[in-house]
């Protein structure tokens, strides 16, 4: 970084000439650059475009009723996104409920009690579980998941928690260890290093000396994290909730291996279901016909719409938090 | 009063301790998850896996055309993407400061790093598959460079943004052009961390499953042919897994090894490139 390699200046030649030719290659850079950006720009355009206009027949055909019908019917070209939205609704629900205490739970662990030497190794431990590849836990998931899971949890939850009034419907069905509830659970443990690492990232946002009021007062260290750390960081803590939904909302190849695929909606979490990735994962490449291909388009759009719709709230609300955090120092 | 102080004290450990076994919930999956990769891949990971071809069930064979599909089109796609995300970032960082578009394409870009990926094989497909009237390794690696994309405009835009302007000033002061502060003092100051953001990406679009399935499909055979349908680890990974066949699912579990372990190393390279930097200064 100490030498900074510049051409022999002015002697040689025209000085002006050199201006100028520095000028022209100024603009043509800042030219490509803008012509970049406006790419990225583009592409998301393209991409929105691209969905709406290859969704059009189905939703044409079936216009809004489309988003609320449960029919799912290859032969007599009658489709409806309610299963696969119900099914991606409750799988990320499922996945935010195991998620979001954890993740603060190690929130708190990296920011408050963990040792200097411990904090790096940690963080970078729960990072390197958003690395590992989404196909992997699908793999795992069918494989060591599942079997241990119909084996040894199912049962036991059914026979317990499944004779509840109102609840217990949530809890029946034969124990196959593939369902919407694995798939929320495999979800949940990879939107766990997103959410922690905001959560981590804005709780050490506090000002110490809020924190150092508190302990002063004789607060304990979880009455500082509820009262003072939280209040201070809840719209970026809200805003890491949402991203982790996003991710969770969109995730494929994961889900794919363990819902199940099936077209249905039943109240028990145990039961198979399906997403609107793993209808898409399952079913493009074999959709024939333009109406089977256009539903499941379709269904890649609204799912698209939704994740928008979650990414940029959250967006907003990180942005709010690191604003306010500007006005403050 | 003693009895509503050991109640905020009982409160106090209880809650930390929780937060201590969540800590211990979250590596609990990631040690497992290794441990079953390693236990399930390490027997079937020898020599075959990367000199043979995908073998028909029931016989012998490994993964080199699968292997060699992946790394050409992440190449492709880590020489598409970086380019475009490097420039972008630094129009981000370097021109857009004061634009009414520089915050436009700083939205769009995250809503591009979290979009689903499977949207993502969906939009390639319509463009590029629909149109050429095949699969193909082209689509395929389109699809990741668009994976790759905002990874890396992001992580330049962030790495120019640290050095600061004093060092541009400078250099700008000696009479250089402003392309010449950018390329030859901003870039040289900011080069780890861009390099890091390069290998974030590559480790990214290494696992990508979801756009390959509508774009590169599949190949049984050896193939090198571009304009083809490839055949490339995760999507065999995928096909093997979801298979029958015990043989498939040990080459299966052997793929995930491989795939795994290399994205890990990237990330912790990535990780100890970006220390290193910041000690350094």
């Amino acid at each position: 970084m100490t030498e900074i390699a510049l051409e022999q200046p002015a002697t040689v030649g025209d000085p002006s000439k050199i201006l100028r030719r520095g000028a022209r290659l100024d603009s043509l850079f800042r030219g490509a650059t803008r012509v970049t950006a406006m790419l990225v720009f583009l592409a998301v355009l393209s991409i929105l475009i691209m969905l709406v206009i290859g969704a059009s027949p189905a939703l044409e055909k079936f216009g809004f009723g489309f988003l609320f019908s449960t029919a799912w019917n290859p032969v007599t070209e009658d489709f409806g996104a309610l299963v696969a939205i119900f099914g991606t609704l409750v799988t990320s629900a499922i996945a935010l409920l195991i998620a979001v205490p954890v993740s603060f739970g190690i929130a708190i662990f990296i920011t408050q009690l963990a040792p200097e030497w411990l904090k790096r190794p940690i963080g970078t431990a729960i990072e390197l579980l958003a690395a590992i590849p989404s196909i992997i836990y699908g793999m795992w998931g069918l494989f060591v998941l599942a079997p241990l899971f119909a084996d040894h949890a199912q049962p036991w939850i059914t026979e317990h928690l499944g004779e509840w009034p109102v609840i217990g419907a949530l809890f029946q069905g034969p124990p196959m260890g593939i369902g919407m509830f694995t798939a929320g659970l495999i979800l949940a443990i990879m939107i766990i290093p997103f959410i922690a690492a905001v959560m981590r990232d804005v709780f050490e946002v506090v000002p110490p000396v809020l924190k150092e009021s508190a302990y002063g007062l004789g607060a304990t260290t979880w009455e500082v994290v509820w009262n003072i750390v939280l209040p201070y960081t809840r719209v970026g803590v809200v805003g890491g909730i949402m991203l982790g939904l996003g991710r969770a909302l969109g995730e494929t190849m994961a889900v794919t291996f363990v819902i199940g695929n099936a077209q249905q909606i039943s109240p028990s979490l145990f039961m198979p279901g399906s997403t609107i990735s793993s209808a898409l994962a399952n079913e493009f490449n074999e959709a024939v016909g333009e109406m089977y291909t256009s539903s499941l388009v379709a269904l890649g759009l609204i799912l698209f719409i939704i994740t928008f719709i979650v990414l940029a709230l959250a967006r907003l609300l990180l942005m709010r938090l690191s604003e306010r955090e500007g006005t403050h120092s | 009063m003693s009895y509503i102080y050991l109640r905020r004290r009982l409160l106090n450990a209880f809650n930390l301790t929780i937060s201590v076994l969540a800590t211990i919930f979250g590596l609990f999956w990631l040690v497992w998850l290794l441990w079953t990769l390693l236990s399930n891949g390490l027997p079937w990971l020898n020599l075959q896996v990367f000199t043979q071809i995908t073998p028909p069930p029931g016989s012998a064979g490994g993964l080199s055309n699968a292997i060699v599909g992946s790394l050409i089109m992440t190449a492709i796609g880590v020489a598409l993407g970086t380019p475009v995300g490097i420039l972008a970032g630094t129009y981000l960082s370097e021109f857009g400061r004061a634009s009414r578009l520089a915050p436009i394409v700083r939205f769009v870009n995250d809503i591009l790093l979290s979009a689903p990926s499977i949207i993502i094989g969906v939009f390639v497909y319509e463009v590029m598959v629909v149109r050429m009237g095949h699969f193909s390794a082209w689509a395929g690696s389109f699809a990741l460079s668009l994976i790759m994309l905002p990874v890396v405009v992001r992580t330049t835009e962030n790495m120019l943004r640290l050095v600061p302007d004093s060092m541009r000033e400078a250099a700008a002061a000696l009479g250089a052009p402003q392309w010449k502060v950018i390329t030859m003092v901003v870039y040289r100051a900011a080069r780890a961390g861009m390099l890091t953001g390069v290998m974030l990406g590559l480790a990214r679009i290494s696992g990508e499953t979801a756009p390959l399935l509508f774009t590169a499909l599949n190949n049984q055979f050896a193939s090198t042919n571009l304009s083809q349908p490839i055949a490339n680890l995760p999507v065999v990974i995928f096909q093997f897994a979801m298979s029958p066949y015990d043989d498939w699912h040990h080459l299966a579990w052997a793929g995930a090894l491989l795939i795994t372990f290399t994205i890990l190393i990237l990330n912790i390279l990535a990780r100890i490139l970006l220390r290193t930097r910041k000690t350094s200064q």
